[in-house]
Parts: C-alpha cells; structure tokens; sequence
C-alpha cells in the first residue's frame, strides 16, 4: 500500500476535530457504572452535569471541552506499506494546524519562555508525534488524543528503589491522587508506568491513562495491581470534581516494562474525565474512522 | 441549602448571605479571566478598562471565532466554546483580584485554597464551583461576547460576557470560612491509612 499524505493530513486534520467532539463508547460505558454505583448526592449531581454536557456535546455538535489540550498523534505503520517518514509528520502536523485554523479551535500552545502563541496548536516538537509499527498488513493508523491540562499538570515521577518493593507503589498511587484531588477534573483514569528507564516510565504512564477503559495491562501482574489500586483510590472519598464522594477515578490502569535491578520507578499521569481519543485507519480501500 | 437568583453586580450583602452548598445562578454579565491575563494585570502593571466591581469572574479561555462586528458580535468575537480551566494556578491573584478590581465572585472548578478562602472572608467574597469538562453545557448559557480588552492575550484575553441562567453552580467555598474542598481534603486524608492497610502496605 503507498500511503497519500493528503489523506494522512485530512485524517489528522480531522481526528482532531471529532476527538474533541464525541467521547469514546468505553468512556460513556464507565460513566453509567460509576453513576449506577454513586451513593454522594453532591457527586451524583455533578456526574449528571457530566452525562448531560456529553448529550449537548453531540446535539449542538461542539466541543465536549474548551480545553483543546496539547495535541498528541500516535501512529502505527503497517506491514507492506509504503511511506515517506518525514513527509507523514509533516502531512500530521499540517492536519493539526489546519483543523485549528479552518474549525476554528482554541491553540493552546505556546512557547515555553516567551509564552507565545502562534495560534496553530504546533510549536517546537508539538504536535506531539509518536510513531511505531504493527503487525498488520497494509493499514497505517492514526490515533489523535487531545491531552487536557488540567489533568496533564498532575504528573508524578518517583525513583523508588528495589528495597521499597510494591508497596512503594501502592503508596505512591494514591499520594498521587490525594495530591491530585479536584484538580485533574475527577473522575480521572489513573496512568501508572512502572519499570523501566524514568522517560520509559511516564511515557507508559499516559499510554496507560490513554487506554482504552475495560482493557487490563498484558502482564497478569500488572493487571491484578491494576484491580487492587481501582478499588483502594476509590474508597479515598475524593469524589467528582473533588467535591467528595465514591467515583474518584474510572480506573487504574497500569503498562510495565523490564526494568534494572536497582532500579523501581513509578510514574502517574492522569486523564480527566473528558477521556478523549478518536483513531483513524487507512487502508487500500480508504480511510475509516472509530475510537 | 437554598437557591440564589443573582443578577451581577452583586452587593457584599448578597454575598454574605452565601453558605457551602447553596446553588447559584447568574444573570447579565460574566467575566472571562485567566493565567495569562492575572499575569499581566498583577505581576506587569497593566490594567482593564472594565469596572469588575461587584462582578463575577471565570477562570477560562474560550474557543471563539474572529468575524465582522455587528450587533450580535460586538466584540468581533462569535463563541464557538466556554468553558472552566483548574482555579489552583490562579489562587495568589485572588485577594489583589478582590482588593483591587473590586471582584465579588468567582467561578472555577476544583477549588481555591485557604488564601482564597481568607479573603473571601475579609473582603466578602465566594467561589462557585462549576462542573468541569462541561464546556458544551456552558457554552449555551452565555448569550454573547459583549467586549474583549487585554486581547493580545488571546485566548486569555479579559472578556465581558452576557449570559442568561448561568447555573445552577454550587457554593463551594464562601464568606464565612466554609470550604467544601478543605472537608474533603480532610476526609480523604483520614481515610488514607486504612486504604493503604487495606492494599497490605506496611506502615
């Protein structure tokens, strides 16, 4: 399959526009649980608010947020596919710039001395690009993730040490979501990176906030720490907005990797409750779009 | 826990009269604040041609489209979507917000801290929680962008909206040292042992 970058660029282009427009169905599902399970009248009114914006959202096709975050593509290349590498981040970050631009959304991205804005949603190394490969026969996938700050501005690293073991992590989980409280717009997916380097570690971490709700880690370790950790943050009585009640986060979710034997690093990296993605697939027979 | 019809500018009485977990809902005017703009308004020396006294703020920057001034856009500014960012990076504007522009309330989500809720009480003032992540829902209540100053800014502009039944929004924290975020901060913190006891973490 020979790649068209002007699709890529429609694609990324668009991917931006829907992913701040409709939350995906595993998001909407883990809504009706948490709402179905809250026993705090306070919280039990603010996720209705919740259920209500997601409703209008899609009515008056607008945008479930104003935060337009910091754009992020992650892109999957195929078996048999034939792309120009440099040319595909181009075409990427012309869609970026073109849904800001022609929608229009807000760009929330600035520089970070000067603090300006060119109005694009691009700068120095954003839109954030991460490209990879995968087992499948010509496709290439695109998967676009507004990255709210609110959530994003929660963001935890911690060395710990082989001789503070899993209980450093435990502990550091839910410090982390005290510390967070109503500021990373609970309820939150909770993205836990363990092992690794410290940049493996936080870059785990957001593909675990970012996946999708209902999946467990590969890792059958991960996945029953991942069970334990859902339930404990959720006893801690942060609650929706940080206003108090059960439904804190949606879920811990956890990704791991192989890490050195001195070392035990544990990363978090939240995603708020407007738990937005959208995902595109191109293949010979065209592009669909889904979640 | 009563309901508060409130047109702005408010009076510090009206404030007053606010206690955790009332409702509110504005009518008239709102006005549109942020990093940036309390960045500049305090820390740079600039100042706002508007008269915030007794008025409400909102902690946002606003997705808006630039078109042709008319009666409908006086600003030259359509709402596309308004929305409410995290109050806690704004918390050390708040008193100057209040000493010096007069401001009476102030609408974000996730809370501000004990600063805040000091002047609150000193100088009558509120905090209405909105739902975050509701921009959409928000968005309907605000009828249009009146005026726009400090709008090199943009998106974090100062902006004067006109917004019609803006609520209902909870009272979270008010004039009488009643914080619902520092009950909950305390609640969760007392819980925290037992979670980590209940997950076999050794104290």
């Amino acid at each position: 399959m020979k790649v068209d970058l002007q699709s890529v660029e429609d694609a990324a282009k668009e991917l931006y526009i829907r992913a701040l427009k409709v939350l995906p169905p595993d998001i909407k599902q883990g809504f009706a649980r948490l709402d179905a399970s809250e026993t705090a009248p306070t919280a039990k009114r603010v996720l209705g608010t919740m259920l209500t914006n997601i409703r209008v959202a899609e009515d008056t096709d607008n945008l479930l947020c104003q935060d337009t975050g910091v754009p992020i593509y992650n892109v999957w290349i195929g078996r048999d596919v034939d792309v120009d590498g440099p040319a595909l981040k181009q075409a990427v970050r012309r869609g970026c710039e073109r849904a800001t631009r022609e929608y229009p959304l807000r760009s929330s991205v600035v520089h970070p001395l000067t603090r300006k804005n060119d109005h694009t949603s691009c700068g120095i190394e954003v839109p954030v690009i991460h490209i990879d490969f995968s087992d499948t026969a010509e496709q290439l996938e695109i998967e676009m993730i507004p990255k709210g700050s609110g959530s994003e501005n929660n963001s935890f690293l911690k060395m710990a040490i082989p001789a503070e073991g899993i209980d450093a992590i435990k502990a550091f989980v839910v410090d982390c979501v005290l510390a967070a409280g109503g500021k990373t717009c609970p309820p939150t997916i909770v993205g836990v990176g363990l092992g690794g380097t410290s940049d493996l570690a936080v870059a785990l971490a957001k593909r675990a906030a970012t996946r999708e709700l209902g999946t467990a880690c590969a890792d059958p370790d991960g996945a029953a720490l991942e069970k334990q950790l859902s339930a404990a943050v959720n006893q801690l009585g942060v609650g929706p907005q940080g206003l108090g009640g059960d439904s804190t986060a949606f879920a811990v979710q956890i990704e791991l990797a192989a890490t050195h034997i001195t070392m035990n690093p544990i990363a978090v990296n939240m995603q708020c409750h407007s738990a937005r993605r959208a995902r595109a697939t191109l293949t010979p027979q065209g592009v669909s779009y889904g979640f | 826990m009563a309901h508060h019809e409130l047109d702005t500018p408010v009076s510090e009485a009206q404030i007053r009269a606010l206690r955790v977990n009332d409702t509110v809902t504005l009518q008239r005017t709102l006005f549109g604040i942020r990093d940036a703009t309390q960045i500049h308004l305090f820390d740079r020396g600039r100042t706002t041609r508007f008269d915030l006294r007794g008025h409400a703020v909102i902690h946002t920057a606003p997705n808006v489209k630039k078109v042709d001034k008319s009666p409908e856009h006086p600003a030259g500014y359509a709402p596309v979507c308004i929305g409410t960012t995290t109050s806690d990076r704004m918390e050390r504007f708040t008193r100057p917000l209040m000493e010096q522009n007069g401001v009476r309330i102030i609408i974000g989500k996730g809370g501000l801290r004990d600063e805040s809720l000091r002047a609150f009480s000193d100088l009558g003032g509120v905090y209405l929680a909105i739902v975050g992540g509701t921009a959409a829902l928000e968005t309907t209540w605000i009828e249009q962008i009146e005026d726009v100053d400090l709008d090199d800014l943009n998106p974090e502009s100062l902006w004067r909206f006109r917004i019609r039944d803006f609520g209902p929004l909870l009272v979270a924290m008010d004039s009488h040292g009643g914080s619902l975020y520092r009950e909950v901060q305390k609640d969760s913190a007392s819980r925290r042992a037992a979670v980590l006891a209940g997950l076999g973490v050794k104290a």
